[in-house]
């Protein structure tokens, strides 16, 4: 556990990158990029794998070569910087500790590269694994600890120097369910204390959305959609982000615009009217989360009524989950009453749970 | 039952074992009588009188058998110093660098081994002549690197591949030039794959006896030609002294490999 030690924070800086591209071998990975980091800020690059997120990170940290556009950092370009030259710090995935070094050695690496003095080494060393809950494991090898502490110390080497730029490329993904959660949360204390400017790498919705202030959902090398976890939840500006998201339940119909609001109609009967967060007119496809939708009967809510059959029931704990089958297709729902198999329904979709979307938009 | 039929297979595993055993230490037994048999003639099937003359004369410090004791150590030593500057840079390129023909170059340090070395040995005698290099230690030491560049290069190359890129990075993003995050990370990551090279080196020079013979006699003589001019000469007994000399830093070694060297760097080895 982290202990509340105290600590001066170092304070963030903030990144500009603009239109950055990088490409490996003549394959092009990032089509332009250009995102903003506000100091202190906590962003989470949120993607499927080859997406471009652990790329941008690693373009950021230069260790792959920009093959155009600027990175600023605090307003000077470092993109053409060796790595070693920028001042960010970065926690890798496989935590990258060094086999042959001491914990207390691994953790001062960084310290002693700055000309630091032995006494001042000591003193960061223990005030560092004091924070991270390792107090008195300075002479151990870290090839002795466990994953969740080796976890610890590879954050506590980036910490050491004092960075302004934490990044982070899926330091959790190789922790146990548990240990993964508990350190969610201490990471995102750390940074609310310490106040550098966090960039987390994660394939991981949950993740992205307990840990950071500000989520980019990155696709095929391209930014889709930045913004808060609510903006990004509630309101995915493509299928894509919608799918990925976890509203990847589709059914086609149609749109029309009808003064504020959109009248949606679907080809096997069901319609509705909703506030147009978007023009759609003519053909669309609706994303919806499974679990957003419950059974019609009793509800007054607004959205699409669907007519279907239950083909499956569990008990997952607090409400029923069911299969139902429509003329729309198969989809999950969630109720708190109970039903069999077999048993006709009637399925509501609300509609602030639609996410619409002109047909022919790329989808996941 | 299956104690029954397990029986057989049980003899048959311990012949089998008996018979590789005999296989490689019976040559040894030979040797290690041969060493300390003062007279042994025929008919009889051990030797007649036994004694540590042999050795005496072996150790003798103003003795032959010393001074091309320490002619090879002198030349081995050389020899791994010359490959192991070659083979620490060559391998880190081999390992991590992309390089424009990388097969053909782990290829072009296997050449020397490739063809009969007799052939080779005879044509760079006559070019070393040319260049005042035979008879003298430095073109015995050339001919042996050539010879070992191939082993140096080749597991310092699989030594730098084991260790993670991401290791050399992190260093690099604390803060480390590219030098100081080799010789920091990467160099003590490797050195165990290294030194086995340089043993390997050392061993195969020890060992080596063509070049030498085409090369450094008649100035230089190192064990190896002793043990041919010792057996030639009828003198089984300083021949097999030498042999078993020559057969110490061979069996360390092995245990150093079986102890220091992890399956991951062997893995590697000319990949």
């Amino acid at each position: 556990m982290i202990t509340e030690a105290r600590q001066p924070p170092g304070g963030g800086i903030g990144i500009a990158v603009r239109d950055l591209k990088v490409a490996y071998g003549g394959t092009r990975v990032l089509h332009g990029v250009s995102l903003d980091f506000a100091p202190g800020s906590f962003t989470a690059l949120l993607g499927s794998s080859g997406c471009g997120k652990t790329t941008l990170l690693r373009a950021l940290s230069g260790f792959v070569p920009v093959e155009s556009g600027s990175i600023l950092l605090g307003g000077e370009d470092i993109a053409r910087l060796p790595p070693e030259k920028r001042g960010m710090a970065m926690v890798f995935q496989s935590y990258a500790l060094w086999p042959h070094m001491s914990v207390h050695q691994n953790i001062g690496y960084g310290l002693k590269l700055r000309g630091a003095s032995r006494a001042e080494i000591d003193a960061k060393v223990t005030s560092v694994l004091s924070i991270l809950g390792l107090a008195g494991y300075e002479s151990r090898k870290v090839t002795a600890l466990s994953g969740g502490q080796r976890q610890r110390v590879a954050l506590g080497r980036a910490l050491a120097v004092d960075p302004p730029v934490l990044l982070l490329d899926e330091p959790l993904s190789n922790l146990d369910a548990k240990i993964r959660l508990a350190m969610r949360h201490e990471l995102k204390s750390l940074h609310r204390r310490l106040g550098l400017t966090a960039i987390h790498v994660t394939h991981d919705q949950e993740e992205a959305m307990t840990m950071a202030d500000e989520i980019v959902i990155l696709d095929a090398g391209r930014v889709l959609q930045k913004g808060s976890p609510e903006e990004v939840y509630r309101a995915p500006n493509s299928p894509f982000v919608a799918a990925f998201l976890g509203a990847d339940n589709v059914i086609a119909g149609e749109a029309r615009l009808d003064g504020e609001a959109l009248a949606i109609r679907l080809p096997n009967g069901g319609e509705t009217r909703m506030p147009a967060a978007r023009r759609v007119e003519g053909d669309c496809i609706i994303h919806f989360r499974a679990n957003a939708v419950h059974f019609g009967a009793g509800s007054t809510r607004a959205g699409l009524r669907l007519a279907g059959r239950i083909t499956q029931s569990s008990y997952p704990g607090g409400v029923y989950r069911y299969e139902v089958e429509t003329p729309a297709g198969r989809f999950l729902v969630d109720d708190e009453r109970r039903a069999n198999p077999g048993e006709a329904i009637e399925l509501l979709i609300p509609t602030e749970e639609m996410h619409v979307f002109p047909a022919g938009m790329p989808s996941a | 039952m299956t104690t029954l039929r397990a029986l057989p297979v049980a003899v048959l595993k311990v012949f089998a074992l008996a018979l590789f055993a005999f296989a490689i230490f019976g040559p040894l037994t030979n040797l290690a009588l041969w060493s300390v048999a003062e007279r042994w003639y025929t008919p009889f099937k051990l030797p007649v009188t036994y004694g540590l003359r042999y050795w005496e004369v072996v150790f003798r410090p103003t003795g032959d058998a010393m001074a091309s004791l320490m002619t090879s150590i002198w030349i081995a030593l050389l020899t791994v110093a010359v490959s192991l500057a070659l083979a620490i840079p060559a391998g880190y390129a081999l390992a991590r660098l992309k390089l424009p023909m990388r097969a053909a170059i782990m290829i072009l340090f296997l050449l020397p081994q490739a063809f009969p070395s007799v052939a080779i040995y005879i044509n760079v005698a006559r070019i070393f002549y040319q260049l005042g290099l035979t008879g003298t230690v430095g073109g015995v030491v050339l001919v042996h690197a050539a010879h070992g560049l191939v082993y140096a290069v080749w597991i310092a190359a699989a030594a730098f591949a084991a260790v993670d890129r991401d290791l050399e990075l992190a260093a690099r993003n604390m803060g480390a030039s590219p030098l100081r995050a080799f010789f920091t990370i990467t160099l003590p990551l490797a050195l165990p794959g290294i030194i086995a090279s340089a043993i390997f080196v050392f061993l195969e020079s020890l060992d080596e006896f063509t070049g030498t013979f085409f090369v450094g006699v008649p100035q230089v003589s190192t064990l190896p030609l002793l043990l041919y001019n010792a057996s030639m000469g009828g003198n089984y007994q300083i021949a097999s002294i030498t042999a078993l000399i020559l057969l110490v830093p061979s069996v360390l070694f092995m245990l150093f490999v079986e102890r220091f060297l992890r399956a991951d760097v062997l893995s590697k080895v000319g990949h």
